[in-house]
């Protein structure tokens, strides 16, 4: 997918309005055709490369505001700073990496995809998460995982109060410590399985982390209608 | 929503830059707050232990403060000097606060002290942020810290009396993102048990008192910020200033939005990163969410 520096676009959002960077970076949505973005100069806008459709590559030099990549498809975003509140929101695939910290409800409702926070996530990360999986190397904040439904959040650091509160199907691997449960959220065995499961999408992610240090959080599937035999279609 | 700024100078000889710095702050918050806009600034301390100064405020931009000023020198003999820019003026005298307060209000209703003590200024009107930093000529002053809030009205009428920031005690001013639930019980404790008056039904409001309450007590800011996290309830992001200090604390639930920013010359904080951007070195600061129910303080009176 790399391409050579000479083909990257740079679009500067000091000298552009936040829509026609936007509008650039989303020229090739639904279709087949790749490009290799640099955003300049985000300072701390919103919705910094929402909407994307495109296996295009995007990388952002710069602390992002509210909702930057969200509702990605396909697309690989780097933000090289820290992310504001939302990063990753309601994405569908792609992969979207963070190097510094996200602020609240990194990778909320996300369908699918890779989200990679390298420094800490607060508040909410991964909240009602649909298949999203998320990899986080530093610690995450209170109340995440609240009604995740499916996919995968791994922490390397620790995780605060109320963590997988009202959980249904998402599977959570932690390394550190966790301040406090949710309700219906417990420890399970790590198996085999389980950590073969880990190692894939730490390699995916590119984070070095020994699965058996892990330890496994799941649903006791108490709170909600949850009928054995119906598994596979979640 | 509304958006919450300030900034802390830990270099003095940055003082004479705090308006010209503070200004982009302000006004790139304006999209959280379009209503109104407010300052409590920190700056000129008065030299003598028995002088204060009060920010005043009327609504008639050609209200006569020398006259003003006149009949309180003759009715409490005093030798009171004002200084007026816009619908506000700066009032300084060897003086008794409460006497000073029934003789402001008695002349007439409109006025309004916007603060008292030996350092904060107080100025507040209804307006886009970058007409009310204009208004008050906000890149000119200079100062120590200073602290800012533009206002989306959710509980209470777009007036300048409504607009933020609110300061009840000596040099103490509170900014504040978000809502307090249990304001009312608060506000009639603090006057049943204090002698505490708030002068607005302002949620906000009630939070600058309980921390003047606590402050009176012999608390640090820090201590009464770490106590205000049983007391009081509701979603906040607070910043507060006092004559030498600066705190910030968001609520353990942590919904209303916060960043922090420390070089060696500085520390800012506001509701969003892009408001920082302006900073003289923010791209190499430290750059933090904090922590929910967390006290974060800087000077004299934060330990």
């Amino acid at each position: 997918m790399s391409k050579s520096m000479s083909n990257v676009d740079v679009v500067d959002l000091a000298e552009l309005e936040l829509r026609e960077v936007n509008a650039r970076l989303q020229q090739h949505n639904g279709s087949e055709q790749g490009g290799h973005f640099r955003v300049i100069n985000p300072n701390g806008a919103h919705a910094v490369a929402c909407g994307l459709n495109a296996a295009v590559i995007v990388e952002i030099d710069g602390h992002t505001g509210y909702y930057a990549a969200g509702m990605n498809q396909a697309a690989e975003v780097t933000i090289k700073g820290n992310a504001g509140p939302g990063v990753a929101e309601n994405m569908m695939s792609g992969t979207v990496r963070v190097t510094g910290d996200a602020s609240q409800y990194a990778g909320a409702s996300g369908h699918g995809g890779l989200l990679v926070i390298e420094g800490s996530a607060s508040s909410r990360c991964g909240i009602s998460m649909k298949g999203i999986d998320i990899v986080v190397k530093g610690n995450i904040g209170h109340m995440s995982a609240f009604m995740a439904q499916a996919g995968r959040l791994v922490v390397l650091g620790d995780v605060g109060a109320d963590f997988g509160d009202s959980l249904y199907e998402a599977r959570l691997f932690v390394r550190g410590s966790v301040k406090s449960l949710g309700a219906d959220c417990i420890e399970k065995d790590m198996q085999d399985e389980h950590r073969d499961e880990l190692a894939e999408i730490l390699a995916l992610a590119q984070v070095d982390a020994n699965p058996a240090d892990f330890k496994r959080y799941g649903s006791a599937r108490k709170l909600y209608n949850f009928n054995i035999d119906n598994v596979g279609a979640y | 929503m509304c958006g919450i700024v300030g900034l802390y100078l830990k270099k003095t000889s940055l003082e004479p830059e705090l308006g010209r710095l503070f200004t982009p702050m302000l006004i790139e918050m304006s999209d959280r707050g379009p209503d109104s806009a407010g300052i409590a600034i920190y700056q000129d301390p008065v030299e003598n232990e028995e002088t204060i100064k009060l920010t005043l405020f009327h609504p008639d931009d050609n209200f006569d403060w020398d006259r003003l000023t006149e009949l309180l020198n003759d009715e409490l003999q005093l030798s009171a000097t004002i200084d007026d820019v816009a619908s506000h003026a700066v009032l300084i005298c060897d003086g008794d606060p409460d006497l000073l307060t029934a003789a402001i209000e008695a002349y007439d209703p409109d006025l309004q002290i916007m603060s008292i003590g030996r350092v904060i200024e107080i100025y507040k009107e209804a307006g886009l942020p970058a007409a009310v930093a204009e208004r008050f000529e906000l890149a000119a002053m200079g100062g120590s810290h200073v602290i800012g809030h533009t206002r989306m009205a959710t509980e209470s009428a777009v007036t300048t009396a409504g607009s933020h920031p609110f300061s009840t005690g000596l040099d103490l001013c509170l900014v504040h993102n978000g809502s307090l639930s249990n304001h009312n019980w608060l506000r009639s404790e603090l006057e049943r048990r204090h002698g505490i008056t708030c002068r607005t039904e302002n949620d906000t409001e009630v939070a600058a008192a309980y921390l003047t309450a606590k402050l009176l007590e012999g608390r640090t800011l820090h201590q009464a910020l770490d106590e205000s996290i049983l007391d009081l309830d509701g979603f906040y992001t607070f910043c507060v200033g006092t004559a030498d200090g600066f705190a910030v604390l968001r609520d353990p639930i942590a919904c209303k939005p916060a960043i922090l920013a420390e070089t060696e010359d500085w520390v800012a904080m506001a509701s969003e990163y892009r408001a920082l951007t302006s900073l003289p070195g923010v791209a190499d600061a430290c750059v933090w969410e904090p922590e929910p129910a967390t006290v974060y303080s800087w000077g004299k009176e934060a330990a």
